[in-house]
């Protein structure tokens, strides 16, 4: 018992650990993901999100977001991907306040079995690399969904506005609590691949809220809002402030 | 049962014929992530994923043979000096879970498996990925500046960035300090090619290797500089995912890729791909090659010409193909539209073959261009013929006035004519080549007693003859308008 509990106990608990991201990829290989401080690295993809407003980059793409960890949903493809079963796994609740949450840098959730954290980050590029915050977190990369949620400011209310998204794989995003764009099917990474029918941004705080699944993938996503003409729209303000 | 069966097969072969699908290559054409298409002493061939590859006469009829070691994935080749450079790629694509590859760069004197002088060399590495960068290197491609001499390959897929690297045309190496150029992103199996100051970037998207429902789709972007950025007909940039459709899906042929560009000189273009799946030869994945046109700068997929009725009208004069017969009027009673006429309004019947052919000569007959007034004399039955080969992305035709045996044929004095039967001579085998502006190239399979290559032209607005192809000229095109 002794034995059991000083040393077989913590072995065992150690391999649960290692193992309990462990993703099996197709070919049946599972891919260590052993969590550790040392190997957490988001650069060059991301830097942490600052209590300054951000605006959108030169081309109108929104780069602030909160990222939750990815949630395990297997999947060895991504030709599953119809209309009907995204749409059942984006209305599926996985945790709290799923569709109203604006979470703050740090706060955690609990989905089936993983606690899963959310993180404020600024993508440095155009789109939002999930697979690398993933990867820079140590968490799994493949079989995967994630969520995520911005906050932008508008100084007014702007009419006929559309939101345009790129995505990998097939996502959902919704404005201020409706749907505004399905991305179906197995996509990649285009930009203005999927635009909404017209919206309209409030004046003041405007509630993004995005859910992007994969299985093999590369997962990966982009937003910006554009006008009328296809012009970004650039004069917003993207800030988590409560 | 049997006869029921035999007669369902023969009438799903006869329904096939009469709709005008398009043809698949024949032979053996089954091949995945096809390389560029070399001509090598007279053979075409063109290498695949696995190793080896498949080699025809004619371009049209392939079987397997061409060998090439390493097996791996996507290869392709280019004609340098007296050299076939062959790159491939081993390691990544994610199979067996890892995006960790290395590029080939290998050469060999001839493709010719059989030849003295067959034998690949200097294998090298010019490219690899470490399986974490953003780049996994596999299906390679190359491209030979024609305005300075400069090689480049371009590599990568799904995973990251598409990149483009120098090598020495020399030595197929890479050039020494080279830096790899990101120029795309989110697709695989890119090609590029020039033309008129621009570089075009072709590239796959869509999800491969899922047979029939597979999404392959050949896109491209240009740049007037060869290390980018590339960016399609609205502007998008391929490194946000950017790219103008170039071939899709058609009738029973899902999921093209791998682009290669097969220029046969004289203005006539092709591209040769695969599809992931045909579905008359079980869904397998097929060489393609097809006709390739430029609309605007960009270039399009044509298609290869399908078999049916058409009226053949010179892009000169716009008269049409007929046979030296007299012009038979319609009877017709003129009714004036002016004057108060209670007599109800009936069709006017189209003159058919019935109303006419007994007036004409039962020889040979001879043939002009005129005025297309849908009359018999005019319409012509366009039927591929089996069993005499063909050209690239086609088999022969024969010409035929509509509804009769009577051929078109070319003459030992290098002028066209009508025999009163088709007979499967050389001289009544016709090529028809989609040009890149869409009008078409007619051509006989010989000439009798001669070896030059002649097409149909139009001397003058009314005469057609036989004479070298001028690609500057609407004298030597075509088109066709279905009946």
């Amino acid at each position: 018992m002794k034995l059991f509990r000083n040393i077989l106990m913590p072995v065992l608990c150690l391999l649960v650990l290692m193992f309990q991201n462990g993703y099996t990829a197709s070919d049946g290989t599972v891919e260590s993901t052993a969590t550790s401080d040392a190997g957490i690295s988001l650069a060059p993809y991301f830097t942490p999100a600052t209590s300054s407003p951000k605006v959108p980059d030169t081309e109108g793409f929104i780069q602030r977001w909160l990222l939750l960890e990815p949630i395990n949903k297997p999947n060895r493809t991504n030709t599953v991907f119809t209309d009907s079963y995204l749409r059942d796994a984006f209305y599926t609740g996985y945790f709290p306040d799923q569709f109203t949450t604006v979470p703050s840098n740090g706060d955690k959730v609990m989905v089936a079995e993983q606690e899963l954290q959310w993180h404020a980050l600024d993508a440095t590029g155009f789109n939002v690399k999930l697979f690398r915050f993933a990867s820079g977190l140590n968490k799994q990369k493949y079989g995967v969904l994630f969520w995520a949620v911005t906050v932008v400011n508008s100084p007014r209310e702007m009419k006929n506005i559309r939101m345009a998204v790129g995505s990998n794989s097939g996502s959902m995003w919704w404005l201020n609590g409706n749907e505004a764009v399905l991305l179906t099917g197995d996509r990649r990474m285009v930009m203005d691949d999927f635009v909404s029918k017209r919206l309209t941004l409030k004046k003041g705080r405007n509630i993004i809220r995005g859910a992007v699944i994969n299985g093999p993938g590369m997962s990966d996503f982009c937003v910006r809002f554009i006008d009328e003409n296809g012009d970004p729209i650039r004069d917003l303000t993207i800030s988590f402030e409560k | 049962m049997k006869f029921r069966i035999q007669t369902g097969a023969v009438s799903i072969l006869l329904f096939l014929r009469l709709s005008g699908l398009a043809l698949a290559q024949e032979g053996e054409p089954y091949i995945h992530d096809p390389s560029t298409i070399m001509l090598c002493d007279g053979k075409y061939y063109t290498f695949g994923t696995g190793g080896g590859g498949l080699i025809s006469e004619d371009g049209w009829i392939w079987h397997r043979g061409a060998e090439r070691p390493g097996g791996g994935v996507a290869p392709d080749v280019i004609h340098i000096g007296d050299r076939y450079y062959m790159t491939y790629a081993k390691g990544g694509g994610g199979l067996a879970g890892g995006h960790a590859s290395n590029v080939y760069v290998m050469w060999t004197k001839t493709l010719d498996p059989k030849s003295p002088d067959f034998g690949f060399k200097d294998e090298t590495i010019v490219a690899s990925s470490n399986g974490k960068e953003d780049c996994d290197a596999i299906d390679s491609a190359f491209l030979l500046d024609p305005t300075d001499g400069r090689l480049w390959l371009s590599y990568g897929t799904y995973f990251g960035f598409i990149r483009l690297i120098e090598l020495d045309p020399e030595t197929g190496k890479r050039m020494p300090g080279n830096e790899a150029v990101d120029i795309a992103i989110d697709c695989e199996a890119t090609a590029m090619m020039y033309r008129d100051g621009w570089y075009y970037l072709l590239a796959t998207h869509g999800t491969c290797c899922d047979g029939p429902n597979s999404t392959y789709n050949i896109r491209v972007g240009r740049s007037r500089k060869v290390t980018g950025p590339y960016v399609d007909n609205m502007g998008i940039p391929m490194l946000k995912g950017g790219g103008k459709l170039v071939a899709a899906a058609h009738g029973p042929l899902i999921g093209a890729g791998h682009f290669g560009l097969l220029d046969l000189g004289d203005g006539v273009q092709k591209f040769s791909c695969h599809y992931e799946a045909d579905l008359r030869k079980s869904g397998l994945s097929v060489l393609s090659i097809q006709p390739l046109l430029w609309k605007d700068g960009w270039p399009v997929a044509g298609e290869n010409f399908r078999e049916g009725t058409y009226q053949i009208r010179s892009e000169r004069s716009g008269y049409a193909l007929e046979l030296v017969v007299d012009f038979v009027r319609l009877p017709h009673k003129r009714r004036w539209f002016r004057r108060q006429d209670n007599t109800p309004i009936e069709p006017v019947s189209q003159q058919v073959l019935a109303d006419v052919i007994d007036g004409w000569p039962a020889g040979d007959i001879e043939v002009r261009l005129g005025d297309f007034m849908v009359r018999p004399h005019q319409k012509w039955d366009i039927t591929p013929v089996d069993s005499v080969g063909g050209y690239p992305g086609s088999p022969y035709f024969k010409i035929t006035i509509a509804g009769t045996d009577r051929a078109l044929a070319a003459t030992a004095d290098y002028e066209v004519v009508t025999v009163p039967a088709f007979t499967d001579a050389p001289e009544q085998l016709w090529r028809i080549d989609q040009l890149i502006d869409g009008t078409y190239r007619i051509m006989p399979k010989a000439v009798p007693d001669s070896t030059e290559p002649l097409v149909l032209t139009a001397v003058g607005a009314r005469t057609p003859t036989l004479a070298r192809f001028n690609p500057e000229s609407d004298n030597s095109r075509w088109d066709f308008k279905a009946q």
